[in-house]
């Protein structure tokens, strides 16, 4: 019986708990609200869908997530994230999204693009964005990172910082969006030191930790002392051997130098949760575009990360460039053509160069 | 449900609240709702209404037929097929955590047939359907072999084989011809031929409701038909009971082994299949295991491994996953409600136990007080 009891009690208890929390839960609703029809605008309201990655990603998702609380904050819109466990989830997030009568539906990542084509011409009324990629229909706009443009800073430092003027590039993979980072970092290492050697290396896998730690080390073996990483795990051996050789490595996408403090001298920044930030902004106001959308350093969108390993002169340089790209005094090639044109053939080349 | 019943013997004559107590599928209820209540408690800790929250989640699943299309058909045919994979083999005394790679290797192999192959959608259907079984047959038999030829636990095996499996895809979906374009992380889309897909039907329903259904509830049905009513059924749960005691009665259990090994493959990687016919079109590089296996064991235990049972809680589970990651909480409290009502139903038989011994003891105190 007292066993019983105590069941009971305690089963009464969870109750008692439930609905306590039930109360102090339900207490800043209706204040939200209240908070809301102060701000400009109480209606308008954006979701993000997230890949697969997770809400959770440390990339991407946690970057475009931080970007919509600050348009919550600054702007007073809603927003709302719906998280992607599997391909299958991508559809069935945007339908639901729309059906709470979302606004702006912001789809990170390229892995949306199938999804995202069948559902926008469904839905010409609400607004899609997505992150690297683009959709061919009037109310899609695509979010797009002037990467070339970070990856010259980041090319400039690597050159400025490099003692043997030898220095390195893994890339995780090829394809256009990938290139650009390529073409950046080649344009600004050899604007900074004509005479620069660059080993280039395409792991073809963005996984593969061991296989970019080896291609590292290798390229530090044939003297170079500063190598540039776009690889995503892969690149993470990149950092590890820099770290083990005590010599230098770049990270990209965010500043990395906290995987390493005495090795990652600089960062290629793709700040993505500003990029998120004024597309919501332009949607707000019916300004958001559709096309693509360049996002780049005069909307401080890219840049590079500053380090205290970087020596002053570096940064001077590294500030000369990027107020000279800002001025258009500088064009970073953003195509093979270009880049041949300006830099002369035979220096990178999608296929051979780098599978060395 | 007969095994567990025949554990409690003793149930005749007791009272009826007793009776229901003993009963399996209250058990199952009363861990689902102990749950939820662990989950409110969850939420509350996480700062979240569970009234609010939970009222969201029922909205969000029965809110609309297209919602409800979504929950009950796209989500949970392929829980449904995991399920029966992982209760078939509970059934027959094996636990197989390889749904996950059978489930994988199923998917593939219904996108190389569905992209290579061109056919009229009458063959091309079955033909990748067929692939696709047989994919997750084999890969159970290989399993079967190394257990019997060679003693290799099939747990251990079964757990590498989903890497396998993983790294598999991977690198298949990698291949040149199979790559949609370079640069790209994902395969070509399927033939339209090989699409299963049934939404035209009406547009109340959500974009991507397939014909899988049907053939998770006919694969229901025919598990259960050969669990309970054949002669390989009544061998294979024999084995399953009590192996030694199967062998002495002379039943070839190598060979029920390997049977179930590659029943139930066939029944993972037929979801995958569907998947992939009616679904996603495509395959991606995977990011990290999907899980459609591995929660096949989930929806299997709260079945309590009854292939009509596993219908029920795969409608279950494939709502809740809809809905979870649409209510206005993490959706990790839906993954926590369901550890907790797998955890529950574990330890029903520790509760009905105790609830056993309380009731003797008040009946022989009944009986010292005259």
């Amino acid at each position: 019986m007292k066993k019983l009891f105590a069941a009971l009690l305690s089963a009464a208890m969870l109750l008692s708990l439930v609905s306590c929390g039930g109360d102090t839960a339900t207490s800043p609703a209706p204040s939200a609200p209240a908070a809301e029809s102060e701000s400009v605008s109480s209606t308008f309201k954006a979701a993000m869908v997230t890949d697969v990655g997770g809400i959770n990603d440390q990339s991407y998702n946690s970057m475009s997530w931080a970007g919509m609380q600050k348009a919550h904050d600054e702007l007073g819109i809603d927003v709302k994230y719906y998280e992607s466990k599997t391909d299958a989830d991508y559809e069935a997030n945007m339908i639901t999204a729309i059906d709470e009568g979302y606004n702006l539906i912001i789809c990170v990542g390229y892995l949306m693009v199938d999804a995202l084509s069948e559902i926008a011409p469904q839905y010409p009324d609400t607004k899609f964005a997505i992150i690297d990629a683009y959709v061919d229909e009037p109310n899609v706009t695509g979010i797009n990172f002037a990467s070339e443009q970070c990856s010259y800073l980041v090319g400039v430092l690597a050159a400025q910082m490099s003692q043997t003027g030898n220095i390195g590039l893994v890339m995780g993979g090829t394809g256009d969006a990938m290139n650009l980072f390529a073409f950046g970092y080649y344009a600004g290492a050899l604007d900074t030191n004509p005479d620069i050697a660059i080993q280039a290396y395409n792991a073809n896998n963005y996984a593969d930790v061991a296989g970019g730690k080896s291609a590292a080390l290798h390229m530090y073996a044939n003297d170079a002392d500063v190598v540039y990483q776009v690889a995503g795990s892969t690149g993470l051996g990149v950092i590890e051997a820099a770290k083990e050789k005590g010599l230098y490595a770049i990270g990209v996408e965010v500043d990395q130098s906290y995987l390493a403090p005495e090795a990652v001298i600089t960062s290629a920044l793709r700040l993505i949760d500003n990029a998120v930030l004024q597309v919501c902004q332009a949607a707000m106001e019916d300004t958001l575009e559709g096309g693509i959308s360049m996002y780049d350093l005069s909307n401080n969108c890219v840049g590079y990360a500053e380090t205290d390993l970087l020596s002053a002169e570096a940064l001077s340089a590294v500030q000369d460039a990027q107020a000279k790209i800002i001025s258009g005094e500088i064009k970073v090639p953003r195509t093979n053509d270009d880049f041949v044109a300006k830099y002369g053939a035979g220096l990178y080349t999608l296929d051979e160069a780098l599978n060395g | 449900m007969s095994s567990k019943k025949s554990s409690a013997p003793s149930t005749l004559g007791r009272s009826f609240w007793q009776r229901v107590l003993f009963h399996n599928m209250s058990d199952t209820l009363l861990a689902i709702v102990l749950g939820f209540l662990m989950g409110a408690l969850a939420l509350v800790i996480a700062g979240y209404s569970p009234l609010t929250a939970y009222g969201k989640l029922f909205s969000v699943i029965f809110g609309s037929p297209r919602n409800m299309s979504y929950s009950f058909i796209e989500f949970a045919s392929p829980y449904i097929l995991t399920g029966l994979s992982v209760a078939f083999s509970f059934k027959t005394g094996i636990f197989n955590i390889g749904a996950e790679g059978q489930y994988v290797v199923g998917s593939v192999a219904a996108l190389l047939v569905g992209y290579f192959i061109h056919a009229p959608a009458f063959i091309h259907i079955p033909l990748c359907i067929f692939a696709a079984i047989l994919a997750g047959v084999l890969w159970g038999a290989l399993v079967g072999i190394l257990k019997l030829r060679f003693g290799t636990n099939e747990i251990l095996c079964m757990i590498m084989f989903n890497w396998i499996a993983y790294y598999l895809s991977n690198y298949i979906v990698n291949l040149r011809p199979v790559l949609s374009a370079p640069g790209k992380t994902w395969s070509h889309t399927i033939q339209d031929t090989a699409k299963i897909t049934i939404s035209g039907w009406s547009s109340l329903l959500s974009n991507k409701v397939h014909a899988g259904i049907f053939l998770a509830l006919a694969a229901a049905l025919a598990v259960y038909y050969i669990l309970y009513k054949t002669t390989l059924g009544f061998r294979l749960k024999a084995v399953g009971h009590n192996i030694n005691g199967a062998k002495f009665a002379g039943i070839p259990t190598e060979k029920a082994t390997m049977i179930t090994l590659m029943i139930s493959g066939g029944l993972a990687s037929l979801a995958g299949g569907l998947q992939v016919l009616g679904v996603t079109y495509k395959i991606s590089q995977f990011a990290g295991q999907e899980g459609y296996g591995f929660q096949g064991i989930t929806v299997a235990l709260i079945a309590s491994s009854h292939p009509l049972g596993v219908i029920l809680a795969g409608l279950f589970y494939g709502a809740m996953k809809f809905g979870g990651t649409r209510f206005d909480a993490p959706s990790e409290i839906v993954d926590i409600i369901m550890g907790c009502i797998v955890f529950f139903i574990a330890i029903s038989g520790l509760i009905r136990a105790n609830i056993q011994r309380l009731a003797e003891r008040r009946d022989k105190h009944a009986a010292n007080d005259p």
